[in-house]
């Protein structure tokens, strides 16, 4: 049986898509639009998502003229908004940009993502919210951008890929978690790498299933990385959000990480509290993809080992194929778990959310 | 559940079951001790250039250890010399006390992946010479690795069938962090000649592939490296299934070796649910991946994770299953899991054999 979702639901993931690079244009200052069309640059289409893989856009939510899924925001309101009584939904753009080699270009970029956001999506459908596209190539470059943008209280979040140029808790990064923290912006991390380094720490696999897959090693790589290097010591504040991660590998890895604490914190003296105590404090992480084990019983384990209730945030990850139907929940999840991942732990994780916006 | 807590604070067992350890690392007392099998002009190479690894340094760990040899301090042998370099001392410590029947060799550091693929293929062959010289004809409860060098996927399936009829060999020895994922068709005359002599893979954390240890390049930290095993372990278990090896070489057998185990449920689970989307990528798959994990993957146990509560490894031992876990000290390394603590859970009488010697008899040829 299908979950009936109450109102009020704040779905954490979706992507609205850049139609294609005419699309921004308008928003890019002239030397950069001078450079996409002399030069030629096409559309930034990341191979994390190829674009007629089953996974990337659900068949029924195809548009049938074969043109970018979820680029309109007449298909976002009928596919994401309608069916799931979702009362916000925040948009984290997937596009090219942390992928470039420039990191001018990657910032050019970024400011006309942010731009064409704000204009075709958040000016007009009161509804959404969106995350702050940044060339993380450049920290510095980053933080420029979250302050251009931090005074439109539509904007709710700042957005890394998980994979990038280097680990994410290197202070090297530490100028967009104290810019994020001063404004009340949280840090989402999605699933994706700018493809700098292979994307598994072994090398480049094959095909694209092992690339999905692995995605969630390189989100445990990015979990230990912000703990060991004291990221949250530095900005408690700081509520980071693991987008389209996965959780339910969670559990083990906090175990693992914790074992080795103990024995080898003489060397990360910083780390004064035991690894699953931070999570629960400053880290959250998105609904879908559940990949969850095939029985209820099991996957209440899962929230079990969790020991808490206020870490998963509720995402329908549209309109990348997780589910069917409207079946955004799994099965068998008591009502008062699914109120806190609906409603209560966005509000609690995203401070701009309870704030009025014009 | 069919396991609980230990009430009662944990104590050394008085009369001991007989167990497997899974993963024992032997080392040379000295460099020399590789002589007697190595050509002079391999000596003169290493004397010259030494055994360069894809990493910066010239001896020693990518990371600094957080233990000299990243050994227990009390493992020093009596004689000197580093730890596990002393058989006897690792029968009066390790061996004899635990109740050891059943003692898998993994020797590291003795020359797979280094750049150099003659020396490498050189030394290999070695350290398995070694292996028996100075371990398997002195201890009978003692087998060996027949150690490759792994990015001469043909010469390693030589040296592995080289020792086709040696009962003192029960294994193949890989290493974690390769240069290609391992289910790479590059590997796969290893995987075929393991299956020929009926050895199962045994896959140790570790290795020097020179491809960066995460995802976003190299973590500045030894906890996470050592954290990261477990990451690479994943990494390249998807990539075995993936890319075919267990639908390739059904008969094949591989044994996870110090990276954890616990991952493992979430890993099958994630293949599973991608490869429903994906499967027409992967036509050679005719099974979901987590059947090929269930048939053809087992775990070493250390370093076990260790949840609080306790009871929460039950079930992630449960969903892989009771019979998938080889148990394993990793003596004389410093993460050692002692037999006596490590597993605080009351089990059944098949479970805990099954866990701490039965599994091991079935996985690794002529040991029953």
């Amino acid at each position: 049986m299908t979950h009936i979702i109450q109102p009020g639901a704040i779905d954490c993931d979706i992507h609205p898509n850049v139609p294609n690079v005419a699309a921004l244009l308008p928003y890019m200052e002239d030397h950069w639009r001078e450079q996409v069309i002399v030069r030629g640059i096409d559309e930034l289409a990341s191979i994390a998502y190829p674009a007629n893989s089953p996974l990337t856009c659900r068949s029924d939510w195809r548009p049938a003229d074969g043109s970018q899924p979820a680029s309109s925001l007449a298909q976002v309101r009928a596919q994401a908004l309608d069916p799931f009584a979702t009362s916000i939904a925040i948009a984290n753009c997937l596009y090219g940009v942390q992928l470039l080699f420039s990191e001018d270009m990657a910032a050019a970029y970024a400011r006309a993502v942010n731009k064409w956001m704000a204009a075709e999506w958040l000016d007009r459908e009161p509804r959404l919210r969106a995350s702050i596209i940044v060339a993380a190539q450049n920290p510095e470059l980053a933080v420029d951008e979250i302050e251009r943008c931090a005074g439109d209280k539509r904007f709710v979040q700042v957005l890394l890929l998980v994979s990038g140029d280097q680990p994410l808790g290197k202070r090297q990064m530490w100028p967009i978690y104290a810019a994020a923290q001063r404004h009340g912006l949280a840090v989402g991390i999605h699933a994706g790498s700018s493809y700098h380094n292979p994307p598994t720490s072994v090398g480049w696999p094959s095909y694209y299933t092992e690339d999905y897959v692995s995605q969630a090693q390189a989100f445990q790589s990015q979990l230990t990385s912000l703990i060991c290097e004291g990221v949250f010591n530095k900005f408690p504040d700081l509520k980071v959000v693991f987008l389209e991660s996965g959780f339910t590998w969670v559990p083990a890895h906090l175990w693992r990480l914790t074992k080795f604490w103990r024995g080898l914190r003489m060397e990360i003296p910083w780390v004064d509290r035991a690894p699953a105590d931070i999570v629960r404090s400053n880290v959250r992480f998105s609904l879908q993809p559940v990949d969850g084990p095939p029985d209820r019983d099991s996957l209440l384990r899962i929230f079990d080992h969790l020991q808490s209730d206020e870490l998963i945030l509720f995402s329908t990850d549209y309109p990348h194929w997780q589910f069917d139907g409207n079946a955004a929940i799994p099965d068998g999840l008591p009502a008062e778990l699914v109120r806190k991942m609906t409603h209560d732990n966005p509000r609690a994780t995203y401070p701009r959310l309870l704030e009025t916006v014009a | 559940m069919n396991v609980q807590l230990r009430d009662t604070p944990l104590v050394q067992a008085t009369s001991k079951i007989a167990i497997a350890d899974g993963d024992i690392h032997p080392a040379r007392f000295k460099a020399s001790e590789f002589d007697p099998w190595l050509d002079q002009k391999w000596r003169d190479r290493i004397a010259q250039f030494g055994t360069r690894q894809r990493q910066p340094w010239q001896s020693g760990p990518a990371y600094p250890k957080s233990q000299p040899n990243a050994s227990r301090r009390d493992a020093v042998p009596p004689e000197g010399g580093k730890q596990g370099s002393s058989l006897a001392f690792m029968q009066q410590q390790h061996l004899d006390p635990n109740n050891v029947v059943l003692g898998i060799l993994n020797p590291l550091g003795s020359g797979q992946g280094i750049q150099d693929v003659d020396l490498s293929i050189a030394l290999c062959h070695a350290t398995n010479e070694w292996q028996i010289a100075k371990w398997t004809s002195q201890d009978k409860r003692l087998k060996a690795s027949v150690v490759v060098a792994y990015e001469d996927p043909i010469a390693s399936a030589a040296e592995i069938r080289r020792y086709a009829d040696n009962p003192d060999f029960v294994q193949v020895l890989l290493l974690s962090r390769t240069s290609e994922p391992l289910g790479s068709r590059k590997y796969w005359p290893i995987y075929e000649a393991a299956a020929e002599v009926g050895m199962p893979v045994g896959i140790h954390a570790f290795g020097y592939g020179g491809n960066p240890m995460t995802p976003s390049g190299y973590p500045s930290y030894y906890i996470e490296e050592m954290v990261g095993h477990s990451q690479a372990q994943q990494s390249l278990l998807n990539s075995l299934v993936v890319e075919g090896v267990f639908a390739r070489f059904p008969t094949l057998k591989t044994v996870m070796i110090e990276g954890g185990s616990a991952w493992a449920p979430a890993l099958a689970w994630r293949l599973d649910a991608a490869w429903k989307r994906l499967r027409a990528e992967t036509p050679h798959l005719a099974r979901l991946p987590s059947e090929y994990i269930r048939d053809h993957v087992w775990w070493t146990t250390q370093p076990l994770e260790e949840p609080e509560p306790r009871s929460h490894i039950a079930d992630a031992i449960g969903w892989t299953g009771w019979d998938k876990f080889i148990f394993a000290t990793d003596y004389p390394h410093w993460d050692y899991d002692d037999p006596a603590t490590s597993l605080p859970l009351k089990i059944s009488e098949s479970q805990r054999h099954d866990y701490f010697i039965g599994n091991a008899q079935r996985v690794y040829r002529g040991v029953a």
